[in-house]
């Protein structure tokens, strides 16, 4: 199963930083069959959630993974954490190719790394103690820190910014936000070295995200620990993301650091998602306007090619023929990856663009109206 | 005319009036737990064809003063006193039959998710067509031709034939054109669209908003867009109210409450906030704390356990005496005019960026 | 929609040999040969085989089984005399042929469960929605509360109580038999009722409990929300949108009761001494009469399987997101 590596080539590698990195995927893939048919159930399909997914994550780096619904990043975390097991590609943490280990060759591994949940209400067990949950992780491997495990927790729970004396009260206890800082404090214990962040903060209060967010900044550069930071808000990943990498419909089709991917995207699907951005600051130099058509389409059947060709202004014959791989363009700095047969020009200033991009009919036809009344 | 039942002091509306009128209501309901105060005082105005952002975080009130402007509420365990006014009218006053030849005709709502605001059991046709029917009067063919008529203005592929879809094969972004199709249906004045897009990906939420917009120009109806994203209401409303622990505290156009704006609670919703440009060195300026239980809220300003300026004000009278909110511009806060200018200069503006 | 039909009876047949098989051979591990009982007192060992061999009990019993299952597809031989199919064999204590017997027997307990559903759907379905409507409100409160108190009765307790206060002290009503619906509709009704009251006594109180908390959920989603929101009058919204969501777990819940029906339809014969299947059952039972007791257990259970194909067909007709394959 393990040789079964998909044929994304990357002839240039993302690396930025220094050293060998922390966690290499390479190909990876996670299909969930579909079973139908008639008279007899069998395969009939597949949701083809992760498509060849190659990625590095370098110690003590944050790698920021955006995209919509549906486009594998959720499941792309569990299989790094393997809470999924991949259908193919490998994922080598280490220098260990952990794709397929089993329960015990994962033992020492699971210790150092970690996942925090998006949903801090269904993430804590209701009907443990805050101690007990976050004593779990060190009860389970076996961990015996000095001074006690119960010193540990009071330690983490300062840590997070809760009150120690709270050992014994229970999650519904908590706001929202304090649940999810006992969560953090869970993914702490083991001191791990990377932590998987699913939607860490989309479930929270405007107001109480910043200080997730903070909290979690202020661990990974104290720390050194790795994150992958999985999240559909754009902001809060460049706010908190070395580098950035944006996936659609199970394949990642840019990465870059940060200000790269932010200021000289390449990918129109990237250009495409920092237009949609609703921004706070109404006089903040104009961006591009582009409105794509639709939703994104079903992972069972993905358009052949390029998966974005059916919703972009670019799209080419070339485009459903052959998948561009994902690769440094020409133009593109080393460590930037885009995976286009068309690139956009690395700019998203609406000045830098003739017309805006309007493919939704809908909007075309008011808007044709309201030009001509 | 309903006025004439209404208590001394209420004064008659007058065409120069604004077509939505919220004066000082209060919603109460009750829990297990004792009283919940979801709206307190709150007042707001709209005019024709103009959008209301409505900003807050859960629990800050602002869906339910939507619900009880449709009269929506639960009657059995909700009080609502105060008056709202819709074109001359004032909707607390009115019968359920009235309330029921109102909405969905001249009051529409839009809600947040619509996989669970479409019923499952009918078709995305049907459920168009049925409001349609019964405010027109218009016969099921006629209704059905507006249904598709709406369903392509909305942006709905092959109308024609979806029609007759169930909500559950719609995608997620169609189903939430297929209720804004719903809300406009009978040309309604006053559309009220709950988190529109909070359930939606970017990339379909700027569709949607854009869409909204459009219709607007096209329908010329009056929008409240209530949310908890101050960037949604950058780029669509005219006028920002924000709500906090079921009270207005901040109120002005948009441009004067997302570039000065005087209430602490707005900064703090302004600077934790990142942005696509700017520092990202610079650590977030969360609110400290959490949200206050509406059960019991605090003495004095609401704000006042999570202010970091309540020294400014000095002596208790953050806590002890509540800051009124001004008509028109303005914001309900103990600093005085000359110190909110001073502190959003000195030391938010540099944090925005 | 045909492909649901075809496998679930596929299903339903697989399921049907399983039991009959269990029987069969449940039936045999009980150290009582049946061709004794048969042959009554006065037995010499002759005729024991003779009535052995009519019986087919000389033969071993994979045999048996055998031919007992090609006798249901083909019809057999058996004792003499021709039994066409679906043979479900001869009664050993009466050498009746059991198909026709069980048919003979079946309206009466047909119309007792259809009769006692009805009941019970109608008014325990419209107390609960009645209740959920006047959520709160002193109706609400009385219909909830005698449902507790109705639902700790027993059919064996109630249908003495009410034949001793309608029939036997009052004389209002006749005493329960059972005349064919075909031949007097008024007399079928009138000798029924009685059974159909009692039978439903006991599942009203459930359904009333349970159509009225699933209303009430109903009555909180959004989608009812939202039609409120679109004007629709709230007696529309309350039947249009809220009152077929309530009926999802009711019809869950109704699949299941349909054996207990048939169960109850045992104890209900039993209580008002009418001859139903139910009535064929206990007694086959108390004779030893394999055949008989072999064909009722393998008719109910078709019977039950089919109900349930029926209600599993019943959601999808309810909800449009039910697809049936």
């Amino acid at each position: 199963m393990s040789e079964n590596k998909t044929t994304t080539a990357v002839t240039d590698k993302a690396a930025p930083a220094e050293g060998r990195p922390l966690l290499e995927v390479k190909g990876l893939t996670k299909h969930f069959p579909i079973y139908g048919g008639f008279p007899f159930k069998r395969q009939v399909g597949a949701v083809q959630a992760v498509d060849g997914v190659t990625l590095d994550v370098f110690p003590g780096e944050s790698l920021g993974l955006v995209g919509e619904s549906g486009c594998g990043k959720s499941t792309t975390g569990r299989m790094l954490t393997r809470l999924l097991e991949p259908t193919g590609g490998t994922i080598t943490y280490d220098g260990r190719d952990i794709t397929h280990a089993g329960r015990k060759e994962l033992a020492p591994i699971r210790s150092e790394i970690q996942m925090i949940f998006q949903d801090p209400y269904a993430s804590l067990n209701p009907r443990q103690t805050v101690g007990k949950i976050i004593s779990g992780p060190m009860e389970i491997n076996g961990i015996n820190p000095p001074g006690g495990r119960e010193a540990r927790v009071r330690e983490l729970l300062e840590t997070v910014g809760l009150n120690p004396e709270h050992y014994n009260r229970f999650p519904h206890e908590f706001s929202g936000g304090q649940r999810q800082r006992i969560g953090v404090a869970r993914a702490l214990a083991l001191e791990p070295k990377l932590i998987i962040a699913d939607e860490p903060v989309s479930a929270l209060d405007v107001s109480i995200q910043a200080q997730v967010v903070n909290l979690l900044q202020e661990l990974q550069r104290e720390r050194g620990i790795a994150f992958v930071f999985i999240a559909h808000d754009l902001s809060i990943v460049r706010h908190f993301s070395q580098r950035v990498a944006v996936m659609y419909l199970g394949k990642v089709v840019e990465i870059a650091d940060r200000d790269t991917l932010y200021e000289g995207p390449r990918h129109p699907y990237t250009h495409a998602l920092l237009s949609a951005v609703p921004e706070t600051d109404i006089d903040a130099q104009k961006r591009e306007r582009i409105r794509l058509v639709g939703d994104v389409p079903s992972p069972i059947m993905p358009p052949s090619g390029c998966r974005f060709r059916t919703r972009c202004w670019k799209a080419q014959d070339k485009c459903a023929t052959e998948e561009p791989p994902l690769v440094q363009i020409s133009g593109n700095k080393p460590g930037h990856l885009t995976a286009c047969h068309f690139p956009e020009d690395p700019t998203t200033a609406a000045a830098d663009r003739k017309e805006d991009v309007v493919m939704d009919p809908a909007l075309q036809a008011l808007e044709k109206d309201v030009k001509h009344a | 005319m309903t006025t004439l039942t209404k208590p001394e002091g209420a004064p008659v509306p007058t065409s120069s009036d604004p077509f939505l009128s919220v004066r000082d209501l209060n919603v109460r309901f009750s829990t297990e737990g004792g009283i919940v105060k979801a709206v307190n005082g709150l007042s707001f105005e709209l005019e024709r064809g103009k959008t209301l952002g409505i900003v807050g975080e859960s629990g800050s009130g602002k869906s339910v003063t939507n619900l009880s402007i449709l009269g929506l509420h639960a009657p059995e365990t909700t009080t609502v006193e105060g008056e709202i006014w819709v074109d001359g009218q004032d909707v607390t006053d009115l019968s359920r039959k009235e309330l029921e030849g109102l909405r969905g005709n001249k009051i529409a709502m839009i809600f947040q998710d619509a996989l669970t605001a479409l019923s499952p059991y009918y078709t995305v046709g049907r459920q168009i067509a049925e409001p349609y029917r019964k405010h027109t009067g218009a016969s099921k063919s006629e209704a059905r031709a507006r249904a598709i008529e709406m369903l392509g203005k909305v942006g709905i592929p092959d109308p024609k034939n979806r029609v007759d879809d169930y909500p559950h094969q719609f995608s997620g972004g169609m189903r939430q054109r297929a209720m804004i199709a719903m809300s406009l249906v009978c040309n309604p004045s006053l559309l009220i669209a709950d988190e529109p897009t909070t359930a939606l990906d970017v990339t379909v939420q700027a569709q949607i908003l854009d869409l909204l917009k459009d219709l607007q120009q096209e329908f010329g109806s009056a929008i409240i867009l209530i949310t908890h994203d101050l960037g949604v209401v950058a780029n669509t409303a005219d006028d920002i109210l924000v709500m906090y622990a079921g009270r207005a505290v901040e109120r002005g156009t948009t441009r004067e409450v997302l570039k000065s704006p005087q209430h602490p609670y707005t900064w703090g919703l302004l600077s934790s906030m990142p942005g696509l440009t700017g520092d990202v060195d610079e650590p977030l300026r969360p609110i400290p704390g959490s949200p206050p239980s509406l059960l019991n809220p605090p003495s004095g300003c609401p704000f006042h356990p999570r202010c970091e300026f309540v020294d400014l004000v000095g002596g208790d009278r953050c806590s002890g005496e509540r800051p009124a909110l001004p008509a028109g511009r303005g914001s309900a806060c103990h600093l005085t005019a000359e110190q909110k200018r001073q502190v959003f200069i000195e030391k938010i503006q540099p944090r925005l960026g | 929609m045909l492909q649901f039909l075809i496998r679930r009876t596929f299903g339903a047949v697989l399921i049907l040999i399983l039991i009959s098989a269990i029987t069969y051979f449940m039936f045999f591990a009980i150290p009582q040969d049946p061709a004794t009982l048969a042959c009554g007192k006065n037995c010499t060992p002759d005729a024991l085989a003779i009535v052995r061999r009519n019986l087919g009990t000389d033969q071993p019993v994979y045999l048996q089984y055998w031919h007992y299952v090609v006798g249901i597809v083909m019809g057999r031989v058996q004792g003499g005399s021709h039994c066409p199919a679906p043979c479900l064999g001869i009664s050993f204590a009466n050498g009746q042929n059991v198909w026709d017997t069980i048919l003979d027997r079946f309206p009466l307990t047909l119309s007792l469960m259809i009769g006692g559903a009805a009941v019970f759907l109608v008014v325990g379905l419209g107390a609960g929605m009645l209740a959920a409507y006047k959520k709160g409100t002193l109706v609400d409160k009385v219909f909830s509360g005698g449902s507790l108190v109705l639902s700790s009765f027993q059919i064996y307790f109630l249908g003495p109580l009410v034949m001793l206060a309608l029939v036997f002290s009052t004389g209002w009503l006749d005493k329960p038999s059972y005349t064919p619906f075909t031949e007097n509709p008024v007399q079928w009704f009138t000798g029924l009722l009685i059974p159909w009251a009692v039978m439903a006594t006991i599942f009203t109180a459930q359904y009333t409990r349970m159509s009225r908390s699933s209303m009430i959920e109903q009555l909180q989603e959004e989608h009812v929300r939202a039609a409120r929101a679109k004007g629709m009058s709230a007696k529309y919204v309350f039947f249009r949108y809220a009152w077929r969501g309530s009926l999802i777990p009711i019809i869950t819940i109704l699949g299941i009761d349909i054996g207990a029906l048939f169960g109850g339809g045992i104890v209900t014969e039993v209580t008002f001494d009418l001859a139903g299947v139910g009535r064929l059952a206990r007694d086959s039972v108390i004779q030893k009469d394999l055949p008989t007791t072999l064909g009722v257990m393998l008719f109910s259970s078709a019977f039950i399987l089919l109900c349930n194909i029926v209600v599993d067909a019943c959601y999808a007709l309810i909800d449009p997101r039910v697809r049936l394959s």
